[in-house]
């Protein structure tokens, strides 16, 4: 199962419990510590096909657990470049390192600026603080 | 337990088929079958045995106390068996001529009836197969009506409560609208600002169950419902919770328009271990024309199915609906005839008295007094000595007891949702309230006997991670099965 | 307390009241605001004792005219068929009949475990992956396998083949405007359905649906059938008769994305209509997507075998307004009755049933007199034109005792004089003579 609560700094965070980790004009993009332990161990990514838009405060896939689903959440906009098959195949990856092996999509930023929307780390530790 | 599938000898069998001595025609040859299905071959005597065995795994009402909340798990009287296997009803093929199916016809209308005067409205269609079909039946109604009024595109949301069952918002899905959501206040009745904050001419309809899911009437109703009429839109009546009104409040002098029964749930048909289930659909008569097709209609002193309906919203399942249902539930509504209320009264007394005996040792969610059903919270348990509602109810297999409904609704955390019905005798109740109380003081005592229960069940807890995660959903025959994950 | 199942004695009830503190009944409905309290009684005929319910009861029920008083050859979706005698004993066991759905596994491994059994043979007699718990009946399943292909392929269309069930046809079309779903249906020649005509109306389909055998009785070619939806990209969808995949190819032998169906006619009476149960069976890929129960198979703490329902994120007690479904009743009990009823057949019986059923309804076609509305090939009914308006020859014939058949000018035009005969393996040779002779009398 998951390590302990973390919630790297380099990252930039979206309420919804998503983090993004961005490289020039890409992104990769996941689920946040406090996300994968709300929802329990994982059981499915339903993860987008590449070449799909993820679209800012829209879902771009769910992920599963035996008694719950939620939505995942895109930080930013743009194409999707490429799907982590390890989350698809093995979901509790996700739970087990969810900034690492656990990342969900790679994709390709299609507005720079909507970053400057997205927490630090410590906005969102408020906001998890609040949950 | 092994699968019947293992217990399968290849050429043994059990039943005999006539064979009359005829030439048996060819099946074109791209047609026919090129290997014969792996069923089970077994003689009688082992079938009987397996199913047997099968038997003696399973808990049902007849076992045991089945407080399941939301279900309404009363006594399925064996008379109501006996009578739907008369051959006149079980061999009366549904093509039959209406002149040769007047018993079964006669017996559909006095079921409407009686549904009517329960409901409190004139129209009634027996055909929905489910609660949940019914509630697709009664939005189809509602869009039906709205078209014909030429306001079908304007009006394009259901409002919802936030206790509602899954199935209702599951169902605005299915007849495409769109779906809202309003509060409930801290005493479980909808939150009238919210209400009048969301209703207007875009809203089609309210879908909810009075008494609610958290087992209480909603004290504002007759607000409610001048809401939405004001609005000129209309209100559906999930009757998932009708075992605790009847012959007390009728769905149609709360303002209802539409309302589904269910009735594998009020009027006792059988669950079967998931179903057959009926969801009849109750309207005002200004909706009639809208009900699916066919409907039954007397003429004189005989009867026979209409199927010319042109306002009709069309057919939502085969023939005239789940006509077996319809004979036990029927049946279970002549045994008591006009003293039908004295079912709710009782379902609604048996409640209170588990409710006020228990309320001392688990947390109530609502502190008001109940209809036929109620809701614990383990939230202190959890917090004081992690004991979650599952373990809970892990730990009443032990003690004999089917398990509550737990997790819902989802407005109360760690919820045990209880739901006694009105068949059970007080010493059954007396049993539960002290197998209750046990349990709590286990749960301080001794968590972990509550954390590893069941302990007297066929078998311990089940991986449910691991049956998601690489479904198995047939047998494998030996062979590697591709899984959906 | 003179009337229904009520347990509770007059002293239980004042020591009850007493507990909750309140003084009366009316006390609990206080909170049932005035004005929508029922004051009066209930409108309900008089109360029967046992005795006189069964009475009653026996007395409708000889208002109608079943299958054992009169020789009948209706069909046309329901049929006839033998229920083996170890299904009642097996469906009267309480723990099956009132159970509920599998919530808590601990409690329903015996269901949990027969509804594994029958996904099993589901999938066996149709060479499909995964199956359902059990749909509604066989018009529904039509209904879901059409949800599915409209998330599974992004389309909106689906094509039915005229040759369908026509209740199936009508349940599809009050589905498909919630759906968001065009209806195209493609009509039949001589009988059966033509896979270029479905070529063309598949293309930028979401789903095919043809019967084997179709509603006339005939044997489609429903192998150029699949190909056609499949050439298309829409979903080839196969509505089928368990009694017939002893003898027929399994659709997935031929492709078929899903193969849906009428359950009745192995292990359930003809009841009117209802309750029965409809079978969906899909290739894995739809798994997800799938509407109602799915039991799968895991192990408990001690690693020991066992089930549970699965994949219940899909459903709407979860997944509420993106469910794949609202379905929670489904009809378990009566698909264990079709459980069982395989399992006394076995695959030998199933083959055994098949051919004695297509036999008498070859026996049928060169006894009876009338010429047949299609020369195909058929598997257990026969449709044959009457020299008289159809309507009329059941009236006359029932006048004589033997219900002819189902009347396909109630469904289809120009076939007022069309009359569709079943033969299940209740009807003998001499029952056939019979009908052969009550026809020749009533059409001459």
């Amino acid at each position: 199962m998951a390590g302990a609560e973390m919630y790297p700094e380099d990252l930039k965070y979206h309420p919804e419990h998503d983090w993004a980790r961005i490289e020039g004009d890409e992104a990769v993009l996941g689920i946040t510590w406090w996300a994968q332990d709300a929802l329990g161990e994982l059981v499915h990514f339903e993860a987008p096909a590449v070449g799909d838009m993820a679209v800012k405060d829209e879902a771009y896939g769910e992920v599963e657990s035996v008694k719950a689903v939620s939505d995942v959440i895109s930080p930013l906009s743009g194409e999707i470049l490429e799907v982590n098959e390890k989350a698809v195949e093995e979901p509790e990856s996700i739970n087990e390192d969810p900034y690492g092996e656990g990342w969900l999509v790679r994709i390709r930023l299609s507005d720079p600026t909507e970053r400057n929307d997205l927490l630090d780390v410590e906005a969102y530790r408020v906001v998890v603080a609040e949950q | 337990m092994e699968l019947i599938y293992e217990k399968s000898q290849a050429g043994r069998r059990a039943g005999r088929v006539p064979n009359y001595g005829l030439p048996v025609p060819d099946v074109p040859e791209a047609l026919a079958r090129t290997s014969p299905p792996r069923l089970p071959e077994l003689a009688e005597n082992e079938i009987m045995r397996h199913f047997t065995n099968l038997a003696d795994r399973n808990f049902g009402i007849d076992t045991g106390f089945y407080p399941l909340g939301s279900c309404t798990m009363k006594y399925n009287p064996r008379v109501n068996e006996r009578v739907s296997k008369l051959p006149g009803f079980a061999h009366l093929h549904p093509h039959q001529e209406d002149e040769g199916a007047q018993g079964a016809l006669e017996l559909m209308w006095e079921l409407q009836a009686i549904l009517a005067e329960v409901a409190g409205l004139p129209s009634v269609t027996l055909q929905p197969a489910a609660g949940s079909q019914g509630e697709l039946t009664g939005l189809m109604v509602m869009r039906a009506y709205f078209n014909d009024r030429g306001e079908g595109d304007q009006r394009d949301t259901i409002i919802t409560a936030d206790t509602a069952h899954g199935t209702n918002p599951a169902s605005v899905t299915m007849a495409g609208y769109k779906l809202e959501k309003v509060a409930t206040t801290e005493r479980g009745n909808l939150d009238l600002d919210d209400l009048r904050a969301k209703v207007n001419e875009r809203t089609a309809g309210l879908m909810l169950t009075n008494p609610s899911t958290v087992g209480l009437f909603d004290e504002g109703i007759a607000e409610v419902a001048d809401i939405f009429h004001e609005q000129g839109a209309l209100l559906y009546y999930d009757g998932a919770n009708l075992n605790a009104i009847v012959g007390r409040s009728r769905p149609g002098d709360m303002g209802f328009d539409i309302v589904h029964y269910n009735l594998h749930k009020t009027f006792s048909q059988p669950h079967g271990g998931g179903g057959p289930g009926g969801g009849p659909v109750a309207v005002r008569a200004d909706l009639e024309p809208f009900l699916p097709s066919p409907q039954v209609v007397k003429e004189g002193d005989t009867f026979r199915l209409e199927r010319d309906r042109p306002k009709s919203i069309g057919r939502v399942r085969g023939f005239a609906g789940p006509f077996g249902v319809f004979v036990r539930s029927y049946a279970y509504m002549r045994a008591y005839g006009p003293d039908l209320q004295a079912m709710s009264e009782t379902a609604v007394l048996n409640a209170n008295y588990l409710l006020a005996e228990l309320k001392d040792d688990y947390e109530v969610a609502y502190d008001r007094l109940c209809m036929h059903e109620f809701v614990l919270s383990a939230r202190a348990l959890k917090k004081e000595y992690g004991i979650t509602a599952l373990d809970i109810a892990k730990r009443l297999m032990d003690y004999g007891v089917h398990p509550p409904t737990i997790y819902f609704p989802l407005v109360v955390p760690e919820a045990l949702m209880i739901e006694p019905t009105e068949t059970e005798p007080k010493e059954r109740l007396d049993a539960f309230i002290a197998v209750m109380k046990t349990i709590a003081r286990e749960a301080a005592e001794n968590p972990e006997l509550l954390k590893g229960a069941p302990h007297t069940r066929p078998v311990r807890r089940l991986d449910e991670v691991k049956a998601a995660k690489e479904p198995i959903v047939r047998h494998a025959f030996g062979e590697r099965v591709p899984t959906g994950a | 307390m003179t009337a229904g199942y009520l347990s509770l004695t007059e002293q239980d009830r004042d020591e009850m009241l007493a507990a909750i503190g309140v003084s009366s009944i009316d006390d609990l409905f206080e909170q049932v605001p005035e004005p929508v309290r029922f004051a009066g009684e209930l409108n309900v005929p008089p109360a029967l004792s046992e005795s006189e319910l069964v009475r009653y009861f026996e007395e409708l029920a000889a208002k109608n005219v079943h299958t054992g008083v009169e020789l009948s050859f209706l069909g046309a979706g329901i049929y006839d068929h033998y229920v083996p005698a170890i299904v009642d004993a097996i469906l009267q066991r309480g723990e099956f009949l009132t159970a509920y759905t599998p919530y808590q596994p601990e409690m329903s491994q015996g269901v949990l475990q027969a509804i594994f059994e029958y996904q099993t043979a589901i999938c066996e007699l149709t060479g499909m992956d995964v199956s359902n718990a059990s749909g509604y009946d066989g018009f529904t399943v039509a209904a879901d396998a059409c949800f599915i292909a409209k998330h599974a392929t992004g389309r909106t269309k689906i094509v039915l083949a005229e040759t369908l069930n026509p209740q199936v046809r009508e349940v599809v079309k009050t589905y498909a405007p919630g759906f968001g779903l065009e209806v195209v249906e493609v009509g039949h020649i001589d009988g059966v359905t033509d896979p270029e005509r479905i070529a063309a109306a598949a293309e930028g389909a979401a789903a095919v649906i043809f019967p084997q055998p179709n509603f006339f009785g005939c044997l489609e070619d429903a192998p150029a059938l699949a190909a056609a939806a499949r050439e298309a990209g829409a979903l080839a969808v196969a509505h089928v008769d368990l009694t017939s995949l002893g003898i027929l190819e399994a659709p997935g032998a031929y492709g078929c994305d899903m193969a849906i169906g009428e359950g009745q006619s192995v292990g359930n009476s003809q009841s009117y209509g209802g309750p029965h149960y409809g079978f969906l069976a899909a290739r894995t890929d739809f798994i997800r997507r799938m509407p109602g129960r799915i039991v799968g198979q895991t192990t408990d703490l001690d690693g020991d075998r066992g089930f549970v329902l699965t994949l219940q994120t899909r459903e709407q007690h979860i997944r509420r307004e993106k469910a794949t479904s609202n379905m929670t009743t489904n009809q378990t009990l009566l698909a264990l009755g079709g459980l069982v009823t395989l399992a006394w057949l076995g695959p030998q019986g199933l083959r055994e049933l098949g051919e004695t059923c297509m036999s008498l309804a070859g026996y049928a076609k060169e006894r009876i007199a009338l010429p047949v509305a299609f020369e195909q090939p058929f598997f257990k009914e026969v449709a044959f034109r009457t020299p008289r308006p159809a309507r009329d020859v059941v009236r006359d014939a029932r006048a004589m005792g033997v219900h002819p058949g189902y009347c396909l000018g109630r469904d289809y035009e120009g076939m007022d004089d069309v009359i569709l005969v079943a033969l299940t393996e209740k009807r003998t040779p001499a029952d056939v003579d019979r009908l052969a002779d009550v026809l020749e009398e009533v059409c001459a």
